[in-house]
C-alpha cells in the first residue's frame, strides 16, 4: 500500500530531512512512526501526499508511483488518502455537519449521498449528537473526531495522523487512538505519527522509529524508543 | 459538474465578495470609474468620428477641363467619376455658374462688375465637377485616378483640410486609446489585489481543500466568479448612469450653446449604446475574469 524504495528529501543545504530511507507498509497494516523532533516524520508524511517532491529515490502510495504523477494526477490520488494533523484544522465558520460534508462538496459528491454519508460517518466517530456545534464549542478530543470524519468520509485507503493526540490529554488521546484501531479493524492502512509513548507501548504496533531522517529501527508489535 | 457543485461554487462566490466587502467596493468603484471614462472617451470619440465624416462630405475636389471640351466630352468624364464607389456627390457648374458664384463673393456689393463680364466670361474655361468623397482618406488617391483620365485640365482639392483632418481623428484615437489602456491596467491591478486578499483569508481553508483533494480548478472557481462579478457590477454602474447621463449633456449642450446647431449633430443614445454596452461587458467582466483568473492561479499552487 505504501513503498518507499531509497527515498532522501532535502530541503536545501544541509542534512537531509528523509535519508535514504526504505519501507514497506502492506494493506491493512497499522504502523506508529516515532522519533525525536526534527527527525523528518512530518516530512514522510507530506511525501506521501505529494505535497512535497522526494529529491531522489521512488515512492508509490496505493498503487500510485508519486515521482512520474503529474501534477492534474493529484487531487485524485489524494482522494484515497485521508490526514488528520495535530491542529485539527477545521473550518471555524462551519458547524460539525458542514465541516465532514465540505470533503465530499470539495470533491463533487452529489447532496444526496452526503446526506447519508455524513450522519453515517459521524455515528463512527460518535460524534452523531454534535452535529450542529461549531468548533469553538467543543473539547480537543471531540474536535479531532471531527477532524477524523472529515478524513474517512470518502472512504480513504489510507489515514495518515501526524501527531493526532499532540495536543489532547492521555485519556482523550487514549479515545482516540482507539477509534483509529477501529478504523484500520475496518480495512483502511494507518500510519500514525506520534510523541505519545504510553500509547505507543500499550498497542503493540508496529513501530518505525526515526532518527535524523534515517529510518533506524522497525519492529512489529515494538515499543517507543528513546532516541 | 453536478448543479449541486455549481451552486456550492457560486455560493462561495458571493460569500468571498462579502467577506472583504471594503475591498470589493473599492475593486467595483474603481472599475466602475474606469469603464465610465471609457464611456466618456467613447462617446466623445464617436460624435467627433461622425461629425467629421459629415465634414469631410462637405470638402470637395474641383475638376477642370482641357479647352476646347465639348459638353459630351465633360459628360463622359463625369460618368468615369460617377463609377467610382468613393465618390458621393457630383455636380456640374457651368462656366455662367462659376461666374456668378466668384461675383458674388468678390463684389457682394456691387454687381456692375458682374455687368461688365456679361457676354464677354473670364471663366469661359472654367466649367467643371464638384466632387464630394466617402472617405477623406480616400481622397488623393480618387484625384490621382481623375488626374489620369483624358479632357481633364486640373484637379484642385482642399489637401490641408483633408490631410489635418485625418491626422486629428487618428491622434484623438491614440490618446484615447492609451488613457483607456491605462485606466484599465489599475483595474487589473485593484481586482487582483482584491481576489489575493480574498485567497490570503481562506488560505487555510484552500489548504484544507488540496489535502481533500480537490482539483485546482474547483479550488479556483469561487474566485473567477468573484472577480466576474465584481467587473461585471463594476461595468453595470457606469454603463446604466452614462445612458442618462448622456441625453441630459445633449439638452444641455443644445440649450447653452445654439450656436452649434446646424454645424453638429449628435449620435442618438441608442446608437452609441449599440457598441458602448457590449464593449463596457465585455471590458468588465474580460478584465474581472483575467485579473482574478492569473491571480488565483498563481496563488492557488498545488
Ligand atoms: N519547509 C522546510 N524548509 C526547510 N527545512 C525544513 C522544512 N520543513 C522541515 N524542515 C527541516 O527538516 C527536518 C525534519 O522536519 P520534520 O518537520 O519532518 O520533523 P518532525 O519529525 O516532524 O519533527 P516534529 O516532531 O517536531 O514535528 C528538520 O530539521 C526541519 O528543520
Ligand atoms: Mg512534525
Amino acid at each position: 500500500m505504501i513503498d518507499l524504495v531509497d527515498v532522501t528529501k532535502s530541503y536545501g543545504k544541509g542534512l537531509p530531512a528523509l535519508n535514504h530511507a526504505t519501507l514497506h507498509i502492506e494493506k491493512g497494516e497499522f504502523v506508529f512512526v516515532v522519533g525525536t523532533s526534527g527527525s523528518g516524520k512530518s516530512t514522510l508524511i507530506k511525501l506521501l501526499l505529494k505535497e512535497l517532491d522526494a529529491t531522489s529515490g521512488n515512492i508509490t502510495v496505493s498503487g500510485e508511483r508519486l515521482n512520474r504523477m503529474r501534477p492534474r494526477r493529484i487531487p485524485k490520488f489524494r482522494r484515497k488518502i485521508g490526514v488528520v494533523f495535530q491542529d485539527f484544522r477545521l473550518l471555524k465558520d462551519r458547524n460539525v455537519y458542514e465541516n465532514v460534508a465540505f470533503a465530499q462538496r470539495v470533491i463533487g459528491r452529489p447532496t444526496r449521498v452526503i446526506k447519508s454519508r455524513v450522519p453515517e460517518v459521524l455515528q463512527e466517530v460518535g460524534l452523531a449528537d454534535k452535529y450542529k456545534s461549531f468548533p469553538d464549542e467543543l473539547s480537543g478530543g471531540e474536535q479531532q473526531r471531527v477532524a477524523l470524519a472529515r478524513a474517512l468520509v470518502n472512504r480513504p485507503d489510507i489515514l495518515l495522523a501526524d501527531e493526532p493526540t499532540g495536543n489532547l490529554d492521555p485519556r482523550t488521546s487514549d479515545e482516540i487512538m482507539a477509534l483509529l484501531d477501529q478504523v484500520n479493524e475496518r480495512g483502511t492502512t494507518v500510519l500514525v505519527v506520534t510523541h505519545n509513548k504510553d500509547i505507543v507501548n500499550a498497542m503493540r504496533k508496529r513501530v518505525v522509529t526515526m532518527r535524523n531522517g534515517v529510518i533506524v529501527s522497525d519492529e512489529q508489535e515494538g515499543a517507543y524508543h528513546e532516541a | 459538474m453536478r448543479p449541486s457543485t455549481i451552486w456550492y461554487i457560486i455560493k462561495q462566490g458571493f460569500k468571498n465578495i462579502r467577506r472583504n466587502w471594503m475591498f470589493s467596493v473599492a475593486s467595483i468603484l474603481n472599475m466602475a470609474a474606469c469603464i465610465f471614462l471609457v464611456g466618456v472617451f467613447y462617446v466623445i470619440m464617436a460624435n467627433v468620428n461622425h461629425n467629421v465624416r459629415l465634414a469631410e462630405g462637405k470638402i470637395p475636389i474641383t475638376v477642370f477641363f482641357e479647352i476646347g471640351t465639348t459638353q459630351e466630352e465633360i459628360d463622359w468624364v463625369g460618368e468615369q467619376i460617377r463609377a467610382r464607389p468613393d465618390v458621393q456627390t457630383i455636380t456640374f457648374v457651368s462656366a455662367d455658374e462659376a461666374w456668378d458664384n466668384f461675383s458674388k463673393t468678390m463684389f457682394p456689393e456691387n454687381s456692375a462688375a458682374a455687368e461688365i463680364f456679361r457676354d464677354d466670361n473670364p471663366l469661359v474655361n472654367d466649367s467643371n465637377y464638384q466632387i464630394t468623397v466617402n472617405n477623406i482618406s480616400l481622397q488623393s488617391s480618387l484625384v490621382k485616378y481623375i488626374e489620369g483620365l483624358d479632357h481633364v485640365r486640373e484637379v484642385k482639392q482642399s489637401v490641408r483640410a483633408a490631410d489635418f483632418l485625418t491626422d486629428f481623428i487618428r491622434m484623438l484615437n491614440i490618446v484615447s486609446l492609451v488613457i483607456i489602456g491605462i485606466l484599465l491596467l489599475l483595474s487589473l491591478f485593484l481586482i487582483s489585489n482584491t481576489v489575493s486578499i480574498g485567497i490570503s483569508v481562506r488560505k487555510e481553508e484552500i489548504s484544507i481543500m488540496k489535502y481533500i483533494g480537490a482539483t485546482d480548478r474547483f479550488v479556483r472557481a469561487p474566485f473567477v466568479l468573484e472577480g466576474v462579478l465584481l467587473g461585471a457590477v463594476g461595468a453595470a454602474i457606469p454603463l446604466i448612469s452614462l445612458y442618462f447621463v448622456y441625453e441630459t449633456a445633449i439638452r444641455y449642450i443644445w440649450e447653452y450653446f445654439n450656436v452649434l446647431s446646424g454645424s453638429v449633430e449628435f449620435l442618438s443614445v441608442e446608437r452609441v449604446y449599440r457598441v458602448l454596452l457590449p464593449m463596457g461587458i465585455l471590458l468588465g467582466v474580460g478584465v474581472g475574469y483575467l485579473s482574478s483568473s492569473f491571480t488565483s492561479r498563481r496563488h492557488v499552487r498545488v
